[in-house]
């Protein structure tokens, strides 16, 4: 089953797919455009890993300090970053390269404490699709990344749907690809994750209890490029979804 | 298993009335804590001094419960206790001038964040500071009327009796309000969040079976023992 969460006629409820776009739990069809879409699950911890995919290492080799042989880059964000599909991504003026991340979100469905990789997959409740912006003009070598760069308002986007676990039984063989006003700008599959779903909930969960709700976005494959206020940017994994978000101005937030 | 979030129940006798569960952590905002570091804060890795806050996430597993111990981690490890005041959110706080910042605080309390201790400020691993119990809140939330001047709050940590570190809220590279307007420029704070202004330089060491004590001045005391990892796992 997938799922979503939308706000429609002064009330949030779950949704499911309809021929339309999208059916209220109360029996009402909607087009896509006529909900506001929120995250689809109440998030709580988000987990980020950085450096994840071998092609993505190799893109950014040249001011890489690691190696895939080191543990896990992992990072986390706060809940204030967080918005839903067909929402708008604030790209402030005069920065120069501002940049999306298509990522496979893993959603924990079930408490994990010191779980070991074999037995992981029973904590997952299901996937959706992230966006995850970053803006490298604020870089800096402390405690990177920087949550200037990663932790900024709008720029973690997650949805439209959760899937659930069960409908996704290979979720290390599917494609991931971004679009930029449709041109594919971005291209890479789950299977080259250098730590897999199972390592990364093993090694995650050794010191850190995972919680229902807790989230981990597992890094992006190779091909990150600028976009520019105006800029439709789709993130899609074949069998989870397709996320939308527009890039916005300081106008918009009365900057 | 423990999951607890009832950190969150600490007396707040003010809007919101609770805490959100959610924590950022500021890390070397204490100038002398910086100044330690010496010409190396200019060299690689690092290359230049911080410019925007640095910041950090004290993840909701991290938050202890009234009353429950502190876990050494690994059986025999030790934990660095960093202890600092807390910002404590009242109202959304967006882009707030350094001039308003009191208009979105609803009072300050006493965040003690146990991490690994580690050498590296570049890209240190998430497991030094998001360790199940690693972050205890309390043991109240003072009102602004109590604390006119946050910026001068005397810190005082014992270990087993003995006066490990004396210090205080102020010598920061951004205090209250700067703090606070600098991050705001680009992360909403909701309100129950808790900032944390930044740990003075020479934050002691502790290994199970000690006792540690953790004051600021106004807010109150914190004390507890620390306990072997064996007693976590049992949890």
């Amino acid at each position: 089953m997938r799922t979503a969460r939308v706000a429609y006629g002064g009330a949030i409820h779950t949704a499911y797919p309809h021929e339309r776009g999208v059916q209220l739990a109360d029996g009402r069809a909607l087009a896509e455009a006529d909900v506001v879409w929120l995250p689809p699950f109440e998030v709580g911890t988000i987990i980020a890993l950085g450096l994840n995919y071998s092609d993505h290492v190799k893109e950014l080799s040249k001011e890489l300090t690691i190696t895939t042989k080191d543990e896990p880059l992992v990072f986390l964000k706060g809940p204030g970053a967080v918005i839903g599909h067909r929402g708008f991504t604030r790209r402030p003026a005069g920065v120069s390269f501002m940049h999306y991340e298509c990522e496979l979100a893993v959603v924990i469905g079930k408490p994990a404490h010191k779980v070991r990789a074999v037995d992981a997959m029973q904590h997952v409740a299901g996937y959706t699709v992230c966006n995850d912006y970053a803006i490298r003009d604020y870089l800096e070598n402390w405690y990177r990344p920087n949550l200037r760069v990663k932790n900024r308002d709008t720029g973690t986007v997650l949805g439209p749907w959760l899937v659930d676990a069960e409908d996704v039984p290979h979720p290390h063989d599917l494609a991931l690809r971004t679009l930029v006003n449709g041109n594919v700008t971005q291209q890479g599959h789950t299977g080259n994750m250098i730590n897999d779903i199972p390592a990364l909930i093993e090694y995650l969960s050794d010191f850190m209890t995972l919680a229902p709700g807790d989230v981990i976005l597992t890094g992006t494959p190779e091909g990150v490029v600028n976009v520019n206020v105006g800029d439709e940017v789709v993130t899609e994994i074949d069998g989870i979804g397709r996320l939308v978000n527009t890039i916005v101005g300081d106008e918009a937030f009365g900057r | 298993m423990a999951i607890m979030f009832t950190a969150l129940s600490i007396d707040m006798p003010m809007r919101p009335w609770r805490l959100s569960g959610t924590v950022y952590g500021t890390l070397l905002n204490h100038a002398p804590a910086l100044a330690s570091l010496g010409d190396a804060a200019n060299a690689a890795p690092y290359k230049a001094a911080p410019k925007a806050p640095v910041l950090f996430v004290k993840p909701r597993n991290t938050l202890l419960a009234p009353g429950q111990p502190v876990c050494a981690p690994d059986g025999d490890g030790v934990w660095q206790v960093g202890v600092s005041l807390g910002i404590v959110i009242g109202r959304t706080a967006c882009r707030v001038a350094e001039s308003a910042a009191n208009s979105v605080i609803a009072g300050y309390t006493m965040v003690v964040d146990f991490s690994l201790p580690h050498e590296s400020f570049y890209r240190p691993s998430v497991r030094f500071k998001a360790r199940d119990g690693s972050c205890a809140l309390g043991p109240r939330v003072a009102s602004l009327a109590e604390l006119p001047e946050p910026d001068n709050l005397a810190i005082t940590v014992t270990v087993d009796g003995a006066i490990t570190q004396q210090a205080s809220t102020a010598n920061m590279i951004r205090p209250v309000a700067r703090l606070l307007a600098d991050v705001t420029d680009f992360m909403t704070l909701a309100p129950g969040d808790v900032l944390m202004l930044g740990v003075p330089h020479g934050a002691p060491i502790t290994r199970a079976g000690q006792r540690i004590r953790a004051e600021i001045a106004g807010i109150g005391a914190w004390e507890t023992v620390v306990a072997a990892a064996t007693a976590q796992e049992a949890a």
